[in-house]
Order: structure tokens, then sequence, then C-alpha cells
């Protein structure tokens, strides 16, 4: 497959690691009434869905950013990739 | 008289003559030949003994879609079975041997499996070795591997070696046919980067094969011409012997290049055969067509062929399979056969079509009807014809060419799912609308079946997919037939009449399977074998699944093909593993003292590819154990040094960065003050420990991590994820420096005054305390980092210098060590001090293990968020007689501990529902004098003094045990703050 | 002065030089470097610095091929520069008085090894080590790559026919000989 970078175009996905659903970015706040809850469902209860997918892929053999890539299980077909940086700011993550 | 059925003209060089064997037997051919070519010439038709049968075979085609004529092609480490005889480029001194025989190719003594073909039918083998069950392994597996299978091995090491390599390009062109030529052109005319692969050794497709003229010159004539054209633009690359063999996703291609196939070893350094991962924007898919075959009884002998090989091997090779041919065809191009090999004066028999409409000829005779069988022991003599009026014809030939229409070659557009559709005026599949991304099909492999369509299409296509502005350039002329076919699959009546030459599957095969039930096309295959093995069914799964549409009443578009998956055609193992064999199969990390160590005799472990010194041998040890023993007693009683460059280190830089630790370690770091070190304990987000390490504070700003040697990647991809996901806004900077930084351990009760001797500061106990850090200058002003922290429990510092320094340094401490006995120690010692501190590594951080279980349960801090935090304290992983880390000795000083063991209570049965722990870690401690391990116990913490058994059911040890505090020595910790 | 005597990655104490008719590839033992990370909010600031280092700022996927000191793009807002290490031995210090708050600074000089590829095979022996466009690469471009398993950086240089390779220094020897390889592989 082919991701293409944000910042540096086409590269071959084998330079990437993945790490499946993107919505680690939403780390739940730990200081909540319902902390434990949400943690176990943060950790545990993601989906795994056959079609449209935003993953979280590390560009370890490139410029060590992690990238949002919204890509297709079925057909690999990616419509979108983004700085997983950008993607948590716009998220509300700061500090 | 040699060659005798060489004909005149071709493509071959007739005044280059080459030798070779088959067989043991010597023949001539020509350059420019196959070894198929050459062994027809020779007036050899039997080249193989099939599948299952042992029926004599021959040749069926002349390219890479053959499924009889497979041989074992050279000797010793570099024979390689089922090599086609149809593509293996003829050198001199090739030596190729017939396969898949008992005694010699004439006389098989497996034949008589033919003389049981009413047995050996589809599903025989499961059918038949079902019972009594214990006979299988010992019995029929033995028998069915022996006797099945087709070319041998050599048992020996390849001794060739394999690249890989990685090209880049506008447009890849697969297939050099006039489709493919046609597309290069217009394409490489453009000045876009363009790759043309084929994988013939010449380019031409079947241009090379016929006698069609374009533009008032031959097509071969017209293909070189091209090529010569092609080869002057620098923007195109050519690529002869190379198969496209896979189309993957996004526009990559896999692609075998055969660079030393055609001669007879490799030249020195040079690879046997490279596989490209070739990356394109868009592709032209020109990969031809392939003529199937038409079934009746006994099909199947030498001498039987497809129409279009005889034309290849009539005008490309100037060979005949005999001197007398026969023609059997349903549509035109069978008599393209006839009239070729007519002009180079060879006698037709009879042209048989099964259309009443066929075309007749002056030159030879037309006949209506079918071939109904054939006679000929080891080759074919005669053809039974029944004529459309019901009269029968016998035709004596030494040669039948049979044509039953062409397939187009789909394959490479259904690699990414893609399914052909069915075209009734070809009857055949053609490409489907959902091809692979950027892929246009031209020519043949589109069914465009005419010389004029493929010219036009490639053109068309290449113009098409880069945008080319503009008309094309017209066309030069040439000859553009309609295709005319009857379908027609197999002749009524026959039962051994091959679909499937390869594996042996009749017609009457592939109706018992229906009959037994089997309805899907991929069950079909997997039954009967059909379409498997090295050919993959490329010129028999149309006739199959003709077959099984017409007994299951419906169209062959309703039944559908099997899947088409990558490689296209059968590719070496060596040439998928490329330069990764052997040592170097993954690369190799040196330490800097490296060359040092290995002048000291070190053995070497291989850690994260990192080769680290085990133990340092010296004169009169023979066990290595008295190595790791000397090692560790010297170290405690006086000074030891242990190069730990290999351990993980991260910079972590900037406002933020103690906050950031406080995130990714569960203990804190914030009011660590500069000039200090921390033991830090990392836990993933579940609440399971991670990683350990230290976090050395320079400066406010500035602390440099360390990880284990293993975890160094993961463990920086895990911190990169926090700052850039989780706390984007944090202003904090991370860079690994694992490799930037000479690091040693200098451990023991000598240690400080021996590093007094290097360093320029004042390192005493009051100025440099335990868990002290600074950035130093040693040797009179080189620049270091000093850390007093110890993994063995003893007064040690880790020494760090630039990476170049390494050498030095170690040599340095060696030197100034002298009079104290410095002893370098090893990853053994390593492993035999930390686990009599009661230090957990990798055995203990091993994936299942919390910090309470790990006895670090205080370090949770409550007083801040980090990763793991909220799932550590969840009720599962703080029950009541959780595991907790701890010492286990044995009651008898001479009894064994092992690691993996498990802690069963002193009496009580020995079973996994009475487990009551495991020991992780186990060494001999020369200090004490006995084995000792760590472990993890119930409720651990607690049972101090308690006897257990330590049990191991698989090894049959158990062992008497007492629990014991993990501190083995000192453990108050004062040697280490001496 | 200090008294340690420094070896070559190859642990020599020249540099390994492999001359061929068709390549020349030489250990490149005289580039000292270090990472420059802008912080946040002060990436203007860095821009600055870097423009007066090295006359520009290098881009996404670029070098700036200046003397003494040179420099390309790492990643987002970071820049690995590198300079001839007898007058830089200490261009991690010398960066960070020039940047002050604004960066971070690394010290890589003992991290990477140097490998400098030149002549007519540069691009034939790209094509065997590692997957960049190296055909249509120009001077200046750099990418991040992977060679023989190793993370490397490939820098197009000033001339046509040379390539820089930066890779892991614990695997100098595991990189040489996969481009010692490749040299006989397309000699």
């Amino acid at each position: 497959m082919i991701i293409e970078h944000p910042l540096l175009g086409p590269r071959d996905s084998s330079e990437f690691t993945y790490m499946g659903d993107a919505k680690l970015i939403d780390r739940p706040d730990p200081e909540a009434e319902t902390a434990a809850r949400d943690f176990y469902e943060y950790g545990y209860l993601r989906d795994n869905p056959a079609g449209w997918h935003d993953e979280l892929w590390f560009h370890e053999q490139g410029d060590r950013s992690w990238l949002v890539v919204t890509r297709n299980t079925l057909t690999h077909e990616i419509s979108k990739v983004e700085l997983a940086r950008d993607v948590a700011r716009a998220r509300g993550r700061s500090k | 008289m040699t060659q005798k059925n060489r004909l005149s003209g071709g493509q071959i060089d007739p005044n280059e003559t080459f030798s070779f064997k088959f067989d043991g037997k010597s023949y001539q051919g020509h350059k420019g030949d196959t070894l198929a070519s050459a062994l027809l010439a020779n007036g050899v038709r039997l080249m193989g003994r099939s599948f299952k049968y042992h029926r004599p075979r021959g040749v069926l085609t002349a390219g890479s879609e053959e499924p009889n004529a497979l041989v074992e092609l050279r000797t010793g480490a570099r024979q390689e079975p089922n090599t086609r005889a149809t593509t293996a480029e003829l050198f001199d001194g090739l030596v190729a041997k017939s396969q898949n025989r008992l005694g010699s190719l004439r006389f098989d003594a497996m034949a008589i499996n033919d003389r049981f073909s009413n047995f050996l039918t589809a599903g025989f083998y499961y059918k038949t070795f079902m019972w009594p069950k214990a006979f299988w392994e010992k019995v029929y597996e033995p028998i069915i591997r022996k006797a099945a299978g087709l070319g041998s091995l050599s048992l020996e090491d390849d001794p060739d070696v394999y690249d890989k390599g990685f090209l880049h390009c506008d447009l890849l062109i697969i297939g050099s046919g006039p489709a493919g030529l046609s597309a290069a052109l217009t394409a490489g005319r453009s000045g876009a980067q363009v790759i043309l692969a084929d994988e013939d050794f010449r380019m031409g497709g079947r241009l090379n094969s016929e006698t069609h003229e374009i533009g008032g010159t031959s097509g071969a004539q017209w293909a070189a011409a091209t090529m010569a054209e092609l080869s002057a633009l620098p923007n195109v690359r050519i690529m002869t012997r190379t198969t496209v063999i896979g189309a993957f996703d996004h526009g990559i291609y896999g692609a075998v290049e055969r660079v030393s196939d055609h001669l007879a070893t490799p030249e020195a350094g040079k690879p046997r055969q490279i596989l490209w991962r070739i990356y394109t924007k868009h592709t032209v898919l020109a990969a031809g067509a392939t003529e199937r075959p038409i079934a009746f009884e006994n099909n199947d002998r030498p001498g039987i062929m497809l129409a279009s090989a005889m034309r290849t091997y009539a005008n490309r090779f100037a060979v005949t399979a005999d001197q007398r041919v026969a023609i059997f065809t349903n549509n035109d191009d069978g008599h393209r056969t006839a009239a070729d090999l007519h002009a180079k004066g060879v006698k037709i028999a009879a042209v048989v079509d099964v259309r009443a409409d066929a075309p007749s000829s002056m030159d030879y005779e037309v006949l209506h009807g079918e071939v109904v069988n054939t006679k000929g022991r080891l080759g074919l003599s005669f053809a039974e014809v029944k004529l459309a009026d019901g009269s029968t014809r016998t035709l004596e030939a030494g040669a039948l060419g049979v044509s039953g229409g062409w397939n187009p070659n789909v394959h490479m557009t259904c690699h990414q799912r893609g399914r052909p559709t069915w075209n009734s005026d070809l009857a055949a599949f053609v490409p489907g609308a959902d091809l692979p991304m950027g892929m246009v099909v031209a020519g043949a492999a589109n069914g465009d079946l005419s010389t004029h369509g493929a010219l036009l299409g490639g053109a068309q296509a290449a113009k098409s997919l880069l945008g080319i502005k503009g008309r094309l350039p017209k066309l030069p002329e040439t000859e553009d037939a309609p295709v005319n076919v009857t379908p027609f699959w197999y002749v009524e009546g026959a039962s051994r009449a091959w679909i499937d030459q390869q594996n042996d599957v009749t017609v009457k095969d592939v109706k018992l399977s229906h009959q037994e039930g089997f309805r899907s096309v991929e069950h079909l295959k997997r039954y009967t074998t059909l379409g498997m093995a090295t050919d993959q069914g490329k010129t028999s799964n149309m006739g199959g699944l003709a077959i099984m549409a017409e007994l299951a009443g419906k169209t062959i578009p309703e039944v559908g093909t099997t899947i088409f998956r990558p490689p296209y055609t059968p590719t070496a193992i060596g040439v998928l593993a490329g330069r990764h064999t052997g040592q170097d199969f993954h690369p190799k990390r040196l330490t800097p003292s490296h060359k040092w160590a290995e002048e000291r005799g070190a053995v070497f472990v291989e850690v994260g590819n990192w080769l680290r010194a085990q133990w340092f041998p010296i004169a009169g040890e023979t066990h290595w154990r008295e190595s790791v023993d000397r090692e560790v007693l010297a170290t405690r009683k006086s000074v030891g040094v242990c190069d730990v460059t290999t351990l993980g280190k991260v910079d972590v830089q900037g406002p933020d960065a103690a906050q950031f630790l406080n995130m990714v370690y569960c203990n804190g770091f914030a009011k660590l003050a500069v000039g200090k070190t921390r033991y830090g304990l990392m836990l993933r987000e579940d609440g399971i420990a991670m990683d350990d390490g230290t976090a050395a504070r320079l400066a406010e700003d500035h602390f440099v991590v360390t990880t284990t040697t293993a975890n160094a990647l993961p463990v920086y991809r895990h911190m990169e994820f926090v700052r850039q996901c989780l706390a984007p806004d944090m202003d904090v900077q991370l860079i690994s420096t694992t490799e930037a930084w000479a690091q040693y351990a200098v451990a023991g009760p000598n240690a400080r005054k021996l590093l007094e001797k290097i360093v320029d500061v004042d390192i005493s106990n009051d100025a440099f305390p335990f868990m002290a850090c600074a950035n130093i200058t040693i040797c009179g002003g080189l620049r270091a980092r000093l850390f007093r922290i110890s993994f063995s429990g003893e007064l040690a510092y880790e020494i760090a210098v630039p990476t170049a320094y390494g050498d030095a340094l170690m040599r340095k401490i060696m030197e100034v060590g002298e009079e104290f006995n410095i002893t370098p120690y090893g990853t053994e010692a390593l492993g035999v001090m930390r686990i009599e501190k009661g230090h957990a590594a990798g055995n203990e951080l091993n994936g299942t293990t919390t910090a309470a279980n790990l006895g670090m349960g205080h370090m949770v801090s409550s007083l801040k968020d980090s990763i793991g935090k909220v799932l550590s304290q969840r009720d599962g992983l703080n029950a009541d007689g959780d595991l907790r880390q701890v010492g286990i000795k044995p009651v008898d000083p001479a009894d064994p501990v092992p690691a993996g063991a498990h802690l069963m209570n002193a009496d009580g049965p020995v079973d996994a529902t009475h487990d009551q722990g495991y020991a992780t870690s186990a060494c001999y401690s020369p200090n004490l004098g006995h084995s000792i391990a760590i472990g993890f116990l119930k409720n651990g913490s607690e049972r101090m003094g308690e006897r257990m058994r330590l049990v191991s059911p698989l090894t049959g040890v158990e062992t008497e045990v007492e629990i014991v505090s993990a501190h083995f020595i000192d453990p108050d910790g004062e040697r280490l703050r001496a | 002065m200090h008294s340690l005597t420094s070896v070559t990655a190859l642990g020599g104490t020249e540099p390994r030089i492999d001359t061929f008719d068709h390549i020349k590839i030489t250990e490149n033992d005289g580039v000292a470097l270090a990472s420059v990370a802008a912080r946040i909010g002060r990436e203007a600031a860095c821009h600055k610095v870097l423009k007066k280092l090295l006359g520009a700022v290098p881009e996404t996927g670029r070098a700036v091929l200046h003397d003494p000191e040179a420099g390309f793009c790492m990643g987002p807002d970071q820049w690995m520069i590198g300079a001839p290490k007898d007058t830089h031995e200490l261009l991690a210090d010398q960066l960070k008085d020039l940047f002050g708050d604004n960066a971070s600074i690394t010290e890589q000089s003992g991290a990477w090894v140097c490998f400098d590829l030149r002549g007519p095979a540069m691009e034939d022996m790209s094509e065997r080590l590692c997957n960049i466009p190296i055909r249509s690469m120009i001077s200046g471009d750099v990418r991040r790559t992977v060679i023989h398993q190793l993370g490397c950086f490939t820098i197009r240089r000033a001339d046509a026919d040379h390539l820089r390779i930066l890779g892991p220094r614990a695997s100098a020897e595991t990189l040489h000989h996969a481009i010692l390889t490749a040299a006989l592989s397309t000699a």
C-alpha cells in the first residue's frame, strides 16, 4: 500500500508501524467518576469495521510522525491522511 | 542426422551451436532456442511422465503456461526441479533430466498406475486412505509422499545469490507483444518514465511467432526495429526475462528478472535473479492470450500440442515437432498453423475443423469432423477422425496441432479481487471493469485478438493514461482479421480425455466430482486438483469450467472462475528472500567495544540484533559457568566492567520534559533534582508493566531516559504516541540517541578508585552520591556523561562517551583497572548479579505482570495522571492473594531451581488448579554457593520462610524450596551507597 | 586536549575506501552532527537562526548544502545539522549557543555512519539498496529510507553521481557489506 504522507508525499506502507483504531487519541478523563468504565471501553471495546476506518500509523522509518489514515479495510483505498497531532488538537487535546 | 526437425528461417542463430544433454544423451541446438525447441529439433517428442498415471508426455505449449514438459535443469546444488523446458533458454553445456519416472523415461515402472486408472480417479486419496487410522502415518503417507510430486530437490544449499530492487515509473507496460510495443512507443516518445517488461528473452511476443506483416515488414522485424527505437530512449527501461508476478495495492507490482538463468553459472558477484518492486502511476497490461486445447480421447500423447505453439516453433525457432502434422480446430486460427507449416515444407495430413463452414485450402485437405482418438506408444502415430457424415478416417501424423480458441491472460486484472467478465464472441473471459488502480488492458489480454487491434489498443491505452495531447500517429498497416470461433470444449463420449495434463485430470474426473456434489468451482479445483501446481491451470481451467457449466445446466459465467492469485508463474523462494539469508538474515549491531571483546575471545549472544559479550573465557576455563562465576565474584570483590551501550536511550528535552515523564512513567519525576537519576516504571494503558529504566535529569529541561535493550523501539514509539496523540501541546522534544553514546558499567567496591583515574571531576561519595548524574569531562577534556546507578547492587557507575571514543575508553578502563584486577563481565554475569539483587528484567516484565506483582505497587503515584494508572487500579489486578515477586532458594543447596518451574504447596496435588506461582529467572549464585531464583507467588510477600515444592513436570524436576526475599545480596543496599 | 583517540564507524583508524570502475564507496568520518528540534511556538525563531546559519531553512524532504554547516529536514520542525568534525567537534554546544531556548539540541555525531557513493553506477546501486525514486530526485533531495532493514537517510548531493548515506553507526559493518554487495551486483 502507499500512504500519502501529508508532509512527505507518497510513502510505502512498509515504512510504517500500524496501531489500529484512531479512537486511541480520545483518552478518557482520568478524573471522571466513570473513569474506570471509560478506560475499560477505551482499552478494550474498539470497532473492527469491514470498511472505512480511521487508523493510527507511525512513520517509524520516516519522520516519526503519527498519522491518522482513513482506510477502507476491504479495498485498501485510502481517502484521507492527517498528522495525528493535528487531529488530537482538533479533538481538544492539549497537554 | 542431428536436428532432423530443424526448419529454415526463424530467429535462432544457426551459426552459433550449443551442445546440451537431456537424460544423459547429447544433442545440439542453437542460440535463441529453448530446451523444448532444441529437443523437438532433434526429434525428441517425449519429455516427461505425467503426475499421477505416469503417461508419456511431450510439450503442449511454447511458453510459460506449459503443463507437461517439466524437467530438472542443471546438476548438483543448482539442480532446479519443475523447470519448464519451453522457457528454459538454451546455453552451451546445459544439462537436463526428465522427472517423475522410475527407471528410464521410455520404460517408466510407475506407468503401471495408468492400468489402474479406474481406481485413481478424483478424490482417490481422500476415499482410499481413510482407514485403518493408524496406517496413515506409518504406511500410506510415506508411500504417497514417495510417489507424489514432480521433480526432486538437490537438498544442497542454493549456491546463488538473489537481489531485491526498487523502481519507480510513470507507466509500466507488462508484455512486449504488438500492444505492449505500441504502448511503449507512444509513451516513450512522450518523454514519460516507462518500464517495458516481458518474461521472454526475446521481445515481441506473438509477433515473433506469426507471419503477419506490419507496415510491409515481418512482425518480428517490426518488433526488432521498435525495440531499437525504444532502447535509444533514455526514459524507457527495457526489462527482458522479467516476469511481472503480481499486481499489489496502489500501483505496486512485483517482478522477477532472471539475470543469469540463461548462463551456465552467474558471473561473480552477480545475482541469479532480482525481485523488483515497481511503483508505477499507470499500467498497461498487454499480457496477451493463451490458446486452449480441446479434450478428446488420448489427447495427451507426445506430439499433440497447441496449434499456436506449433507456429511459434516453426516461425520463431525454425522447428517442427514432426514432418507430418495434422490440425484439429474450432476456429480460423488452426488454419494459420497449417498454412505456416505448409509454407515451411511440412506435410499437412489434414485440418480437422468442427465447423461446417470452415475455410478450405488449395494446399491441404480440410475435414469437417472431430478427432476422436489417437494412437502411438511413446508419441503420436495416428489420429482417428470421425467425420460429420458419420464415417471415420485415420490420419497418419507425428504431431497434431489443437486449437480451441484463445483465453485473454486476465490474471493481473484479478489480483486486487477484480472478476473477469464473459465475452461470448470470443467464448472467453475478458478483463472486468474492476481493475487494479491505474491499469488499462490492451491487445489480446483485452480480447482484441488481431494485430491491428493490439497496436491500436496499446497506443490508445498509453495516450489516455498519460494524458498525451493530440492525435495518435498513423498506425502501420497490418492484419485485422475477426475472431471466428465456435465454442467446442471436448469431444462427446470421451472419458480419458485430458483437461489438465499437469494434474492428470480428465473429463471423467470433472464429471465424477459433479456427480459427487461438488458444485463450486473452488471445490472442483481442490477435489480434482484441476488447475493446481506449477501452471495453475493456464491451459486447463476453461475446459473444466465449460464441462461443469454443461453438467450444472448453467452458463460458463454463472459458474465463474477460481480466484487468480500471485505469482503469475512459479517463483523461486530464494528471490523472495533476496540477500537476507544466512549471516545476512538481519543486520548486526556492534557495540563500540566489540573489536576489543573479540580480541579477548568473548562469546557473543544476539539481543535485539546487538551482539553482546555473554562471557569472557580465560585460559583453562572449559565451561561457561566457570567464566561467569569468576566474573561475578571478581566484580563483587574488586571491580568489573560491562558494555551497556545497548540500552535504549532517548533524549527528552523541553520546558515540559518533566511533565511528560510524569505521564509516561507511573512514578513521579517532576520533583527530581537536576543532577539526579531515578528508576522509572512504565505501564501500558491496561495497567500491565511495559518497560523500566532510568531517567537522568541533566538540566531543568533535559532528561536522558534509558529503556531495556529489546524494547528500545516500541518504547520510543509509545513515547511519541503520548507526545503527538495524547498531549500535542506539551512542549517536549524526543530523539533516540541509543547509538550516539558508548556506555560502560563500572561496578564493584573499587569502581570509584578506578574511575577517579579517568574522570576530570570530583566523584567522591559526597560530591557524587548514589543516583547522581552529570555532564563531565574525562581523560583531560573529552565530553562524557556519568551516572551513579547500579544494576549489580555494587558501588557502580555508568560512564558514556561519544561512540567514536568507546573503543579507546574501554581500553583505558582496562589499563587503569589493572591494579584492581579489573574483570570484564558479560550479560550472563550481569544476569546473575541482578538476580542476586532481585532486580526485575525481561523475564519479570513479561507482559502479564503489574507494578503490584513486581512489588512496586507503591510506585504508582496517586498524585498525578499517568499512562496505565486508572486500569492498574481495577479490581481484577488487585485481588487478594495476587502474585508477588519473591526469592526462591533450594532447601538442599545442591538442588537446582529451574526457571519456568511452578511453585506448589508442600503437600497436595501437583496440577494447574493448585498452582501457586512460578520461577521467572534462575541462576547459580557463586556468592551464596547454591542456585537461586526469583519468581511470582500468590500472596508472596506474606509467605517468607515457607517451604514449597518447585516442580517442572516436563523435565521431571521437583525441588524442595524456601521462599525468601528476592534481595539475596545486600538487602539494605549498603554497597551501592558506599 | 584529551588523551583518547577515536576510531571510525567501521572500527579503523582511517576511513575505509572501496574503489571500483563504476563506483567509489567512501566511509566519511569527517562529519559532526547534531539535531535541532524547535520548541512549541519558537518555530519562527528557529527559522531565523537556520537561515543565518545555512543561508536558508531546509524544507521538508530537502537539504541545504552549505559550507561549513549544512542541514536537512528530518521531520516536522526538526533538522539535522552537519559540519566538518575538525572544526565543529562540539557542534551541539555551538548550536545550543545559537538557538538558546528556541530549540532542543541533541548531539548525533556518534549515532551515524556516513558513506559517500560516487560514480556512474550510483543510481543503479541505489535501486538495489533502497526504495527511493533516485532518478527523479534532484540535488538536495533527502529521503529517510530502509537499507537492509536499517533506517537510513539518503541525500542526493550537488554532483549528479553522488549519494550520501547516513546509517545507524552500530550497524556500519552491515551497511557497508550491503553497499559492497550492491556494487559487485551492478558491476
